[in-house]
Formats: C-alpha cells, structure tokens, sequence
C-alpha cells in the first residue's frame, strides 16, 4: 500500500463516520444535498469535458424524478424497480434524441441548442399531464409509513440519506476514473478536436458519443431519483427544465469539468452560496441567488474556464514540475 | 352530426388562420436569432429573456407612467436595441476567440442574470398591460385584435430588415461578414463596430417582438422559458443563420402548436411541435430547406 491509498483509506472512513459523531440535521441535509448535487454535475461533466454540452440534462433528471415518484403513487411500484424503470426511460430519451444528434455530426451550436429543447419539452410535459403529476404546482410521493421504510425507500433520519448518497457519489466519482483510464476516454478526446479525424482513425463518433451519453444521462436520473425520495417534493422547476440544466453547467464550470472533484467543489460552492444568502436575507433573497450565480458564470468563463480546482491544481502542476 | 362537422371546420379553419398570426411573431423572434448567429457565429440563449426585459419596460412604461402605447414601442426597442450591444460588448466581445461553447454558456449567465435581476426588481407577479383591444369576428371565427396587429407588425419589422440588409452600405458589410469573417477586416470593414450593430439590431428585432407579446400575454420574470425554447427549436429547424428556413419553420411550427391546441391543450401543441421535431432531425438535420449531402 502506497501513502496515498492510505491516505484514500483516511479520508473514506473520515467521511463515512461524519454522520455517527456529527448530528446537526441542518448539517447533514446540507452535507446530504450537496453530494446528491455533485453526483448530478459529475454526471452532467462526463459529456461537458468531451465538448458535449448538454442543456437536456434537467430532462433526464425530471424523467428520473418523475418516473419514479409516479410509478410508486400509481402504481404502488416500490422505488427499488421504479428507480431501474425511470433510468430506461431516461435511456431511451437519450439514445432517441442522441442518435440522430451524433449520427448526422450535429455538433457545438445545434447540439446545445436541441438539448435546450429536450429540458423545456420535459417541463412542458410534466406541466401538461397536471392530471397526473400535479403539473407546476409540484408532486409528493406518497408516504408508505412513518419512519423508515426500507421497501419504499423512505428514511426519516438523515444519517441513512447521507451513507446513501455517499456511496452513490463514490460510485459517480469511480466512473470517472474508470472512464478516464479506458480508452474511451481517448476516443472521445480525440473526437472533441476533430469528428473527421477521430472517424478516420478508425474510431466510431457515433457509438463513442452515444455511450458516453447514455452513461451521463442514465447517472442524472438516478440522481434525480435519488433527490426526489430524499426530499419527497418534486416540482418541475427544481428538477427539470432549463435553469436545472443552466445550474448543472454552472457548478460543473466554477468547480471545473475537467478534474474529478471539479463538480463537486462546484456544489459545495453554490449549494452553500444559496444557502448563505437564504439566512442571511430571508424571503428578500429569492432571486438574488441567481444573480451571483449568473455573473459568475459569465465572469468565470472569461477569466477562469478551467474552474477553481481546475486552476488551482494546474497552478500546483507547473510549480512542482521544476523540482 | 352535419352541424358538428360544420363547426368543426370553422373551428378548423380559425385554429390555421390563429397559426399564421402566431407564426408572424415567431417569424421574428427567429428572424433576430438568426441574425446574430449568422453574422457573429454566437447563440444568445438568454434571446427569449430579452424579450422578457422589453416586456416589463413596455409594462412600466404604459401602466406607471402613462406613456401611449405607440410612444412606449420605440422607446422599448431602442432600449432592447441597446441591451443588446451591451450584451455583446461585456460579454461576447472579451470571448470572441474563445470556443464556441464558452460564448454559448456565458449568455446561459447571462439567462441567469437577466431573470433573477427581474426577480429581484419586479417580484414574480404576473403583469399585463391592461390593454384589452376587441375581438374580431369573422363568420363564425374569432380573432383577437392584437394578433392581427402583431402579425402585421412583425412582418413591417422582417421588410424594414429585408430593406436594411440589402439597400444600405451597412447591410450589405453585414451580409459579407456574415460570408467571410477573415476577408472583410481586410476590406476595410470595421468588424468590431459592424458586430456591434447587429447585436443592436439582434437586440432591437427582440424588443419589437416584446411589444407585440405584451399585447397578448402576461408579463413574468420566466416568461421567456414559455417561448425561448420554441424560438431555439425553430432556428435548428430552419437550419442556424437561415433566414429563410427560419420563416418557414416558424409558420410550421405556429400550425402545430395551434392545431395541437385544438385537439387538446397548448402544452400538448408543444409536445407535439417537439416530436415533429424529433423527426424532422432525422430526415433533414442541417434544417428545412439544406441541400442533402
């Protein structure tokens, strides 16, 4: 075992033993939400580093969401096949809007702009069957019992949420590394710099690209998902739509997408700036939120597109290079 | 059940002729689009949340101040105009050389920007401007003053830019540059200055489009998401900088989404303007009317 590992090993079991000395609940939900929210940009960030920029991904998070929630009200389905239901579903939308994107080389401009269309069409669907989803005024799984219910995946304390979320952020970040050791990950870098050249150095664009979307878009459901049984209130603004899919590229960015914990220092940073504002303006901050995140999206990406890890790594790389 | 199928039609025919009228406003919020990817090779999509800000200043204008409403429409454009060329100096220009992407993402900021600032400024009411112009009534048919009116402007607005861009010296460099960005710097075209107003321009088509909306909708600070996206679906439709592709996708569109409406909700309208969408992706990717490769 080399330092590192162990000090891999240090940093796990520090963080799985957070919840077990530290009980704050306020804490832990903001712990809770944080990592449900990097595990969905580090998902959003698994196309954005290739040069695949998707608005679409509040789609796949609202198909998650919403799939699940109603499978379990409707149907009575428990979340543990609801979940695999909504992540096909949201599969399928992205291999139907993927596959004609990747396989008539709509790249850059038009690529953003049909996935911008795929989120507003979402929202537009779960606000038009209002008969079912309650439309914009927003929808709860129904409660099977108080306390925990492991069948309906519900859980009343937050220690339970946070190993849950935990683990699936881990999982997240171990598809990355995964991804970022195959050779897939040289395919789509290659096909990020030139589509013809990548083709015809025998790489397949369409396959490549579909992969990686369907892998992006299949982890965003599941984050989805997950936000929906935690909170147990979903609404089409805060899963779906543009300004989902706007916020999964802005903390992606500031973090920096091309580092593994990029996202994740993005959620912190934005999770805690939306709450900061929250107590310390009251009801007077609604709006304002927003407003810093929108200037600093713009002003991160004219000075600093790399992202704050980004920077601050390559800042570390070129001062130890020399020694 | 020969007078159901009578009303039927006319039901029918004033869900196409509604169409039209919606496809002329459609026309040009597209038409603007168009222009600024055309010439700048940039996609505002914070467009729709242009015409949102037009919106609120041609509501401030009328209801607080009591300004006329055909005194408030230049007032608006002119301000929207200028939004517009302030857009691309502080944020377009600075990235002009940077990835294509990165320029795409700083208007979503400034999305953000826009929409929480009218958030914060005028709360989340819905507004209207107070204006109830009469119904026309035609037959049996229906149709609201206010349509009619918006489609004839919107079409005086896409003739006053047709004129501009092919009867003045600066239409014409903004059709050149729009052709080949390197060569006309070399031709003694200030580019800076010919981006500057087009994005004005860009601007200044979004505030006309404002003040024909506001006649017929509410004013919020998300108002832009109801017609943002369909603006965006229209000009890949017509495949992007294609003026032309543009209008006739526009009127396309305008007839699904009314007689959608007519079969069930407007929500179903865009849904299903979204999978004819989806479709047309597959037989004609690079829009309407491209040539096959």
């Amino acid at each position: 075992m080399t330092r590192s590992d162990i000090g891999l090993i240090v940093i796990l079991a520090a963080l799985v033993a957070v919840p077990f000395v530290y009980r704050e609940p306020y804490h832990l939900h903001l712990m809770v939400l944080i990592l449900i929210w990097s595990f969905a940009y580090t998902s959003w960030s698994m196309m954005g580093r290739f040069g695949l920029v998707s608005l679409g991904h509040g789609g796949f998070m609202g198909i998650g969401a919403y799939v699940t929630a109603l499978l379990w009200n409707h149907l009575g389905l428990t979340p543990w096949i609801g979940i695999p239901f909504a992540l096909i579903a949201a599969g399928i939308l992205a291999l139907i809007v993927g596959y004609p994107c990747f396989r008539f080389r709509i790249t850059g401009h038009y690529f953003v702009l049909v996935t911008l269309a795929l989120s507003g069409i979402v929202l537009q669907v779960i606000t038009a069957t209002r008969d079912y989803t309650g439309g914009s005024l927003g929808y709860t799984p129904a409660r099977a019992t108080s306390g925990n219910n492991i069948l309906a995946l519900q859980f009343d304390d937050k220690t339970t949420w946070y190993l849950i979320a935990l683990f699936v952020w881990l999982v997240g970040l171990l598809i990355w590394r995964l991804i970022d050791r195959s050779m897939m990950r040289y395919a789509l870098e290659a096909i990020s710099e030139d589509e013809d050249a990548a083709a015809a150095a025998g790489v397949n664009v369409t396959a490549e690209k579909l992969k990686i979307t369907l892998i992006s878009a299949l982890m965003t459901a599941l984050a989805g998902a997950l936000y929906c049984q935690y909170q147990m209130f979903i609404s089409p603004d805060t899963v779906s739509g543009i300004a989902v899919s706007l916020q999964m590229v802005f903390a992606a960015i500031v973090g920096g997408l091309y580092v593994a914990l990029g996202p994740t220092v993005g959620a912190i940073i934005t999770i805690l700036l939306a709450e900061t504002l929250r107590i310390g303006f009251g009801t007077g901050a609604v709006g304002w939120d927003n407003l810093i995140y929108g200037v600093l999206l713009v002003l991160f990406i004219i000075f600093l597109p790399q992202g704050i890890l980004g920077s601050v790594l390559e800042r570390f790389r070129i001062q130890r290079k020399p020694a | 059940m020969q007078a159901f199928l009578d009303i039927f039609d006319i039901y029918l025919l004033e869900a196409v002729l509604n169409g039209i009228l919606l496809g002329g406003v459609l026309a040009l919020l597209a038409l603007g689009l168009n222009l600024i990817f055309g010439v700048i090779d940039v996609t505002w999509i914070c467009y729709a949340e242009l015409v949102m800000i037009g919106m609120y200043a041609m509501y401030y204008l009328v209801q607080y101040y009591g300004v006329s409403y055909f005194v408030a429409a230049p007032l608006t454009i002119l301000l929207v105009g200028a939004l517009g060329a302030l857009l691309h100096y502080l944020v377009i220009a600075p990235l002009l050389t940077a990835p294509p992407i990165n320029q795409l993402l700083a208007t979503g900021g400034v999305l953000f920007v826009l929409q929480s600032f009218a958030t914060v400024a005028f709360g989340i009411d819905f507004r209207n401007l107070g204006i109830r112009l009469p119904i026309l009534t035609v037959g049996e048919m229906n149709f609201s003053y206010a349509r009619l009116l918006s489609f004839a402007a919107a079409l005086i607005g896409m003739i006053a830019v047709y004129l501009f861009m092919t009867r003045t010296f600066t239409g014409t460099a903004i059709r050149a540059i729009a052709q080949d960005r390197q060569i006309m710097a070399l031709m003694g075209v200030d580019t800076k200055k010919i981006y500057l107003i087009t994005s004005a321009l860009g601007g200044a088509l979004a505030g006309l489009a404002a003040c024909l909306l506001v006649l017929q909708y509410d004013v919020h600070p998300f108002v832009g998401l109801t017609f943002g996206p369909i603006t965006f679906l229209i000009c890949v439709l017509g495949g992007l900088g294609n003026f032309i592709g543009g209008f006739v996708a526009s009127f396309v569109f305008a007839e699904i989404i009314s007689l959608g409406g007519l079969f069930s909700d407007l929500e179903w309208g865009y849904v299903f303007a979204f999978g004819f969408f989806i479709v047309m992706m597959f037989i004609r990717p690079a829009g309407l009317l491209a040539r096959r490769r």
